[in-house]
């Protein structure tokens, strides 16, 4: 039974969010959106996290594969997904389903190869090149889109609108519950293992035969590809996007995420993510200071606490005992 | 000169001495010998404040130097000789010497000095424009040693000169230890896997095993142990 | 052909701004071998000092002839973001000595960040006019050719610098402890050389050319705001990667590549068919390339890291 204790875990969260989606007309809208929003970035601090937290690299521009994933499932909808229902037989949830799905995977693939495309040459190298080439292309990607045609598909600088409101909350946490087995089963997997010989030495790790740059390059691609579904969902929950929306501040919302929650512990940073979020909406009036109590938190974490505030060995250690 | 009284240095949870105690007389040349890992040089490593001790003292000329900063210990005339040389690769070799004599302002003694070095290593005078890490590993041992008489010490500390190095080197090498020993009246204590050598050109010598001091006789007397002999000496 | 060499000149003078503050990122590697993220802001601060110090000794530097006023900003504006420079490792890198690379760099990144917004607070949001010290008139008019006489300035100005910076670094007691430390840290400080001491050294030192920069850079394209260090510090960082980081002739060099490469593919957008705000875009494509082909950078070392 054991064995099946993760699968299981799944397949509930799953049944619960499609519950909890045939009854969200009967929850208030405000916290509604709250909650997808919650969700949106507990994906991405998940998939951070494999990168940032279990593999020990780190990511400056988990943004710029959300922008990714974001662009691409939108242009699939609104350039194809008239004709891509038709094809499934006309309106109703299971043509609409099927075509989001599509759209969200194609968004998910675009920013894995993405992730690869940065990720092969940089992760060669030592752990902070990986931070300048991201925020780099964090800063390119959001450039880029900025500079395309206004009547093109990527809309330019004004970005994409009217884009199908598909996100509701099964789409969320479904992706947000895949995400989470996902990752924790490949950490945990005899193959994982690599990861965490990655992060904890990696001289070590390579001379004890772990090829530590596939494994990096697994992470990262995996990560990207998250953050790419992350984008589509924000994409069909906003209906409108623009290059601004993916900015490096957006990467820095996910990477405080992960360092307060503590880096590699999956628990520690979905509670995060969740008090994060829901504190930045109440804070909305305080726009001006929340950056600057975020890289306050950034620079005393690392000097008081670097392991975060609830670090993976605190749930170790519980399971031991 | 150099008095050491039960110190203790741990890395992490691992204890690599175990209260080790010597002492070093002005003027003497006194050797420490041991097998890998018995705790040499992280004897020579927490003298010099490289690494902080546990526990213990650590005096010299009468005052207590324990765990001051490395280069405030240098400061008071005590020069530690890494072990593998550690000289500055893309530095030339005149450069290196002149980093020796970081903290002295004399520009007259400096030069002095600097002439100095070249007569007790000739070689070094040959290569002086040469970026030291392009230079033999015996090469790069006379100017480690070079390089550390520039700060003008009182009491040297010498990790391992013979590791690597071409035999006739070595030979020369230790005749200056000799050298500078004599005509400089520079103390020495000396780290060495060759115990023969070491024994041969110091009064007193130290036997340490797994960081504690095994025997502590003069450099006679444990030539002729037999334990020393077997252990150390090759039968 | 003379459009090209107008091309190229512009690139150089912003190429001589970008070698300024890659000069920092590689000198700071050197000794501490980690990406200060902060270098472009202290960048920034830089040109802000020099607006603040306009407004508040206005009507002396008014009184006195241009190029005393300049460098009486430039020379301030150095001393104080120097000062910052080490108030700022000190307060949020040294704590973190001999700790892991990777909280020394989340650190750095929060650094940049608390700099940013602070100064959004402090200087406003909006884009600022910096005032011209620099009279607006054209020096070169040679075969239809127009140099400015800010642009002169500006070079001249970091070609003194670059000079002065080599000097230190080379020849006096301070900078060949820089390089000693740089080389090995353990054997320096058996040398006698006090390595907090010449890292605070390093970090002022940095500092004063990335404030330098920012004076410079102002002058050039007058208008100010408290995100301007991003750009300019993420191509002058991928410079210093280009010349080799840890390399400080290399950080001048690749300065110079990028302005150079960057304003001929601003020039020549519509022949090359790609959008010229795709400018911003170069550096990046620069530092993939490097990444990929030479990671050690055109005049760099391989070095492989140690246990």
């Amino acid at each position: 039974m054991k064995q099946y204790q993760s699968q299981l875990a799944l397949i509930i969260a799953l049944a619960v969010s499609l519950g909890v989606s045939l009854c969200s007309s009967s929850i208030d809208d405000y916290y509604l959106d709250i909650m997808l929003n919650v969700g949106i970035n507990v994906l991405l601090a998940v998939s951070l996290n494999l990168v940032n937290g279990h593999t020990g690299q780190f990511s400056l521009g988990h943004a710029a594969f959300m922008a990714v994933g974001a662009y691409g499932s939108s242009i699939v909808t609104l350039e194809m997904g008239a004709a891509m229902i038709h094809v499934f037989g006309g309106h109703g949830w299971f043509a609409e389903g099927l075509t989001f799905l599509i759209a969200l995977s194609i968004g998910g693939l675009c920013a894995a190869i993405c992730g690869w495309m940065v990720g092969v040459p940089s992760l060669r190298l030592r752990g902070d090149y990986l931070a300048i080439v991201t925020l780099g292309f964090n800063e390119i990607i959001r450039v880029v889109l900025q500079n395309t045609s206004g009547d093109g598909p990527f809309g330019g600088a004004l970005g994409l609108k009217g884009i199908e409101p598909y996100t509701n909350f099964f789409w969320v946490f479904a992706t947000a519950a895949i995400a989470i087995y996902t990752i924790s089963a490949l950490v945990n997997s005899t193959y994982g293992r690599g990861f965490l010989a990655v992060r904890d030495d990696e001289i070590a790790g390579e001379s004890m035969g772990v090829n530590t740059v596939r494994y990096k390059v697994i992470a990262f691609v995996t990560g990207s590809f998250f953050a790419g579904l992350a984008g589509g969902l924000y994409a069909h929950l906003r209906t409108t996007i623009s290059p601004e929306g993916f900015n490096f501040l957006k990467s820095v919302d996910v990477v405080v995420m992960v360092i307060l929650g503590g880096m590699g512990s999956t628990v520690g940073v979905i509670l995060a993510a969740v008090v994060l979020t829901v504190l930045n909406e109440f804070l909305r009036d305080f726009e001006q200071y929340r950056m600057i109590v975020f890289s306050l938190l950034l620079i005393v974490m690392m000097i008081v606490r670097p392991q975060g505030l609830l670090p993976a060995t605190v749930f170790q250690r519980r399971k031991q005992a | 000169m150099l008095e050491i009284e039960n110190l203790e240095v741990s890395y992490g949870s691992i204890k690599a001495l175990h209260g080790v105690s010597l002492k070093v007389p002005q003027g003497s040349i006194v050797t420490l010998i041991g097998a890998n890992g018995a705790g040499k040089s992280t004897t020579l490593r927490a003298i010099s404040g490289l690494i902080k001790s546990r526990s213990g003292k650590v005096k010299y000329d009468g005052e207590d130097i324990t765990n001051l900063p490395a280069h405030k210990i240098v400061a008071k005339g005590l020069c530690h000789v890494p072990e593998g040389r550690m000289v500055f690769a893309n530095l030339t070799v005149e450069e290196n010497l002149r980093m020796g004599a970081y903290l002295r302002n004399d520009k007259a003694g400096v030069a002095e000095d600097l002439e100095f070095s070249f007569q007790m290593f000739p070689r070094l005078k040959e290569r002086i424009y040469q970026a030291a890490g392009t230079m033999s590993g015996g090469e790069q041992q006379m100017l480690a040693i070079a390089r550390a008489i520039m700060s003008k010490p009182r009491c040297l500390m010498l990790d391992e000169p013979s590791l690597g190095i071409a035999p006739m080197l070595v030979r020369s090498i230790f005749e200056q230890i000799v050298a500078i020993n004599k005509e400089r009246g520079i103390t020495i204590l000396l780290v060495e896997q060759n115990a023969n050598l070491a024994l041969a050109i110091s009064k007193h010598g130290y036997v340490l095993e797994t960081g504690n001091v095994l025997l502590e006789d003069t450099s006679e007397a444990l030539r002729k142990n037999p334990q020393v002999r077997e252990a150390y000496l090759g039968g | 052909m003379s459009q090209f060499i107008q091309q190229l000149l512009n690139g150089l003078f912003l190429g001589s701004i970008y070698a300024l503050i890659a000069l920092g990122y590689t000198m700071v590697y050197g000794v501490l071998r980690f990406i200060n993220f902060a270098h472009g802001d202290v960048f920034m601060l830089g040109a802000f000092t020099g607006l603040y110090l306009n407004k508040l000794m206005g009507p002396i530097l008014a009184a006195l002839p241009w190029p005393v006023a300049i460098l009486i900003v430039l020379v301030l504006s150095m001393a104080i973001c120097a000062a910052l420079g080490i108030l700022i490792e000190w307060l949020a890198y040294r704590p973190l000595r001999d700790k892991p690379r990777l909280n020394v760099l989340i650190t750095a990144i929060g650094v940049s960040l608390l700099i940013e917004y602070t100064g959004q607070l402090v200087f406003g949001a909006t884009q600022q006019p910096f005032p011209a010290i620099i009279p607006k008139v054209n020096v070169g008019g040679l075969g239809g050719l127009t140099v400015t006489m800010t642009q002169v300035i500006v070079s001249v100005t970091a070609v003194a610098l670059m000079i002065g910076l080599r000097f230190i670094v080379m020849k006096t007691k301070m900078g060949m402890a820089m390089r000693a430390l740089s080389l090995n840290p353990t054997a320096s400080s058996l040398m006698g050389v006090n390595n907090s001491v010449v890292i605070s050294f390093t970090f002022g030192l940095g500092s004063a050319l990335a404030a330098a920069g920012g004076i410079l850079y102002a002058s050039l394209y007058p208008s100010i705001e408290p995100f301007m260090g991003i750009l300019p510090g993420l191509k002058a960082f991928v410079a210093a990667v280009l010349g080799g980081i840890g390399n400080i002739p290399g950080a001048a060099l690749g300065g110079l590549i990028i302005g150079v490469t960057e304003t001929l593919v601003a020039g020549y957008s519509d022949v090359l068919g790609i959008p010229s705000g795709y400018r911003d875009g170069v550096a990046f494509v620069i530092l993939i390339l490097i990444l990929l082909f030479k990671p050690s950078g055109l005049l760099g070392k391989v070095e492989r890291e140690k246990v």
